[in-house]
């Protein structure tokens, strides 16, 4: 089978066999794919920018940016992104400004260093690692890290309110989302993201697709919550409350230094989305005809990134529908939501999975998973409600 | 910070050093959610208020002693800019109260008039007080479905008076002039696209479970509170009291329609929404009775060249969208009041903030500040 990782084999053979120091193929290869992922991470986010706008603005009875470039303002986000590059780079007296120059960056290379493992299409992944969906988690979670940065550096009392919100909404959700994703892991027996997708190539009963998402349905579901609290988007966009904190984090950047936070959001995004699609929703695997005059490989591996595009960009739309559908949390709610609910039912699926999978009999994971959702539902609705806390009151 | 506070001190926050425990922030004049150039001090621990003490007057612009200096005529442009969201009830406030003085009667075309137009208004208003409190949760949709509709209410107010958001339409004595012909059977075509789009606004809001858990339970001010702050209007109704000067103090000819007055008990942010939300289709009902029973006839009183209340003094209210707007109007027989106040509702109501907001996240502050419904041009006069 031709895939990426064989043909960048082959390349290196050659090269050896030119007697060219090892070094020199290695930056060749990276330098290209970094390239690549670049210019799909500015195009993608270029794109993701103006489609949110668009769908914002109908879902709100407007029309959203109709002017640059003239079909339906496409170019919007170009000019925007000019915008940005063209304006002054300013620095408060105020920050730290070695802090507060590397936040972006911090935040952008965890970003695009998730990017490695996504397996785009049948072969096509940068590097198929043993531990791929770990790197992906672990990866991005580095995010924080930028987001603190930013936060403390900025010496601004808003950004630091939403640099702590933030830490403390990353560090509740990763927790069952992490464990949200090993009920697929336990199910295929691999981490590795390429294996993951192979492992969904059948179907269920012979009629469902093998996605992991059906009978692992509560853990899509609790991933999909926690991705969003992952990515700032609302209804947890808590670090950033436009109402609240003026901006969150990011209050005293402008210029690209802002968009570049911007451009992370929506490369964050997308990288929840394809951990998203590769677990459960199986990655590119989707209907496909072998086309005329190419080989029956190269169709595979084209029908295999169309879908794998769909997918992602379909939970991507989703994610955008519930921002402008839906109100924000409160920060004390998202807490107790993460800690009381998610990771209660995150681990009770687990067991399930666990057991199902050592009695064998996959079927009983279907039944397993909605009798979890009918006990979630009714365990929320039997809670009392909350009540105010009054300072002095809490412990 | 204690009760009552002398009147003329300048209340200011004892800093009693930052430590990690309290932080101070200052919220506003610039910030996006103050609903104009209001400034919060903010006592935190954590994300909780320990303290807050609004800071106003960025607006003052001597609304009162420019009163004193123009004749009665004059004031009512000026009374647009108390309430700009609301500048029909303003005016109508304002007219209510020379009128009374004088002793002066109206045409009954001109009070039919000015209730459609005042209750016209209080849907505008609200729609505004939606759109933006679903911002400051965090619901963008929301305020541009209320904006589109605000527009219609504005677009009829164009139609009537010539302008969108100062109207000065109101004059002592009656209106300046009629209906235009188009206005009654436009009015009927919003009214008709307005009702069904209160389900939608439920939709998006009131049956939505995160914004209840956002508004349940948060800021409560207990109706004795309520009462010695002075509360009035929706913030007073939400707190349980029945207390609608429309109906308690019937004025212009209210007391001819049919409406209920919506009243919550939960004393909650919760309950000054679900008020709002109600009053907008009561008032769509008060528009109904009132464009059905619309006379014929004049709708200008025979009135003075110069308008000369004579001597004496009166204190005049009206429920505004926001609650209790007064005139207090002292006259000395020439053509300028002699002392000319204004108790605004938004004021009043606004004072009671810190006493709602202790022991909230920073979060609620935005939510019960919403829900207070502020106007800073009222509030500063």
């Amino acid at each position: 089978m031709m895939t990426f990782a064989s043909l960048v084999e082959r390349f290196y053979a050659a090269m050896a066999a030119w007697g060219i120091p090892w070094i020199v193929p290695t930056l060749i290869v990276m330098v290209i794919v970094v390239s690549v992922v670049l210019a799909y991470i500015s195009v993608a986010a270029m794109f993701m920018i103006w489609w949110e706008r668009k769908i914002s603005a109908h879902i709100q009875v407007r029309y959203g940016p109709m002017r640059v470039g003239g079909w339906h303002g496409w170019a919007q986000s170009i000019a925007d992104g000019i915008k940005l590059l063209l304006k002054e780079d300013l620095i408060p007296a105020g920050a730290d400004k070695v802090v507060f120059v590397l936040a972006p960056m911090v935040v952008f290379g965890a970003t695009v260093a998730a990017y490695v493992t996504i397996p785009w299409a049948p072969g096509l992944i940068v590097r198929d690692l043993n531990i791929g969906i770990l790197y992906m988690v672990s990866i991005s979670s580095l995010v924080v890290v930028g987001i603190i940065m930013a936060g403390w550096s900025s010496n601004n009392k808003y950004a630091t309110l939403g640099a702590l919100r933030s830490a403390a909404q990353a560090v509740s959700y990763e927790v069952p989302l992490v464990l949200s994703l090993l009920g697929p892991v336990m199910i295929a027996g691999t981490m590795s993201m390429g294996k993951l997708v192979e492992a969904q190539s059948g179907r269920w009963f012979g009629v469902l697709p093998g996605w992991f998402v059906f009978p692992q349905i509560v853990a899509f579901l609790i991933y999909f919550t926690c991705a969003l609290a992952e990515c700032n988007r609302l209804p947890f966009d808590i670090p950033e409350a436009e109402s609240e904190l003026v901006a969150g984090f990011h209050v005293e950047y402008s210029g690209m230094r802002f968009a570049m936070f911007f451009l992370a959001e929506y490369a964050n995004m997308f990288v929840v989305s394809a951990i998203a699609t590769t677990v459960f929703l199986g990655g590119w695997h989707g209907p496909w005809i072998p086309l005329p005059g190419l080989p029956r490989e190269v169709a595979h591996g084209l029908f295999g990134l169309v879908w794998f595009q769909v997918k992602c960009y379909f939970l991507i739309f989703v994610m955008m529908w519930l921002r402008w559908t839906l109100a924000r949390l409160r920060v004390d709610q998202l807490m107790a939501f993460a800690w009381k609910v998610l990771l209660p039912i995150s681990f009770a699926n687990l067991i399930v999975t666990g057991l199902v999978l050592v009695l064998g009999k996959q079927a009983l994971l279907y039944v397993g998973g909605i009798a979890i959702l009918l006990l979630a539902a009714i365990l929320l609705a039997a809670r009392p409600a909350a009540r105010t806390v009054r300072v002095g009151e809490r412990t | 910070m204690d009760r009552p506070i002398p009147i003329g001190t300048t209340v200011v926050m004892e800093r009693t050093g930052e430590t990690m425990e309290e932080m101070y922030v200052n919220m506003g004049p610039q910030h996006p959610s103050t609903h104009g150039v209001l400034r919060l001090m903010l006592k935190l621990d954590g994300e909780y208020i320990i303290d807050c003490i609004p800071y106003i007057g960025y607006l003052h612009r001597c609304h009162e002693k420019i009163g004193e200096n123009r004749n009665y005529t004059q004031i009512i442009p000026y009374t647009d800019r108390l309430d700009y969201l609301a500048s029909m009830s303003m005016n109508f406030g304002y007219v209510l109260a020379v009128e009374r003085l004088m002793g002066q009667k109206i045409p009954e075309r001109a009070e039919y008039m000015r209730v459609i137009l005042a209750e016209l208004q209080r849907i505008a208003s609200h729609l505004i007080w939606l759109g933006t409190f679903g911002l400051d949760l965090g619901n963008f949709t929301i305020f541009m479905y209320c904006f589109r509709e605000r527009e219609m209410i504005l677009d009829l107010f164009e139609s009537v008076t010539g302008q969108r958001l100062n109207y000065s339409f109101y004059r002592i004595g009656g209106m300046p002039m009629d209906f235009p012909e188009t206005f009654l059977t436009d009015c009927q075509v919003f009214l008709t696209w307005f009702k069904p789009r209160l389900p939608e606004y439920d939709a998006i809001m009131t049956d939505n479970i995160l914004f209840q858990k956002r508004v349940q339970g948060v800021g409560i001010s207990p109706p004795q509170v309520a009462v010695d702050y002075g509360l009035s209007g929706p913030m007073l109704r939400a707190c349980g009291i029945k207390w609608d000067l429309r109906r308690n103090d019937p004025y212009s000819i209210y007391d001819r329609f049919e409406f209920d007055i919506p009243v919550f008990d939960t004393c909650d942010v919760w309950a000054r929404y679900m008020v709002r939300r109600k009053e907008m289709e009561e008032s769509v009902k008060i528009v109904e009775q009132a464009l059905a029973q619309l006379p014929p006839g004049e709708v200008m009183a025979k009135m003075p060249k110069t308008i000369k209340p004579p001597a004496g003094q009166i204190y005049s209210r009206a429920e505004s969208p926001r609650g209790e707007i007064g005139f207090y109007i002292i006259s000395d027989g020439s053509p300028k009041p002699y002392r000319y106040k204004v108790r605004s509702p938004a004021y009043v109501n606004l004072s009671a903030l810190p006493e709602m907001l202790k022991g909230c996240l920073v979060a609620d502050c935005v939510a019960v500040l919403g829900s207070v419904d502020i106007v800073l041009g009222e509030v500063d006069r």
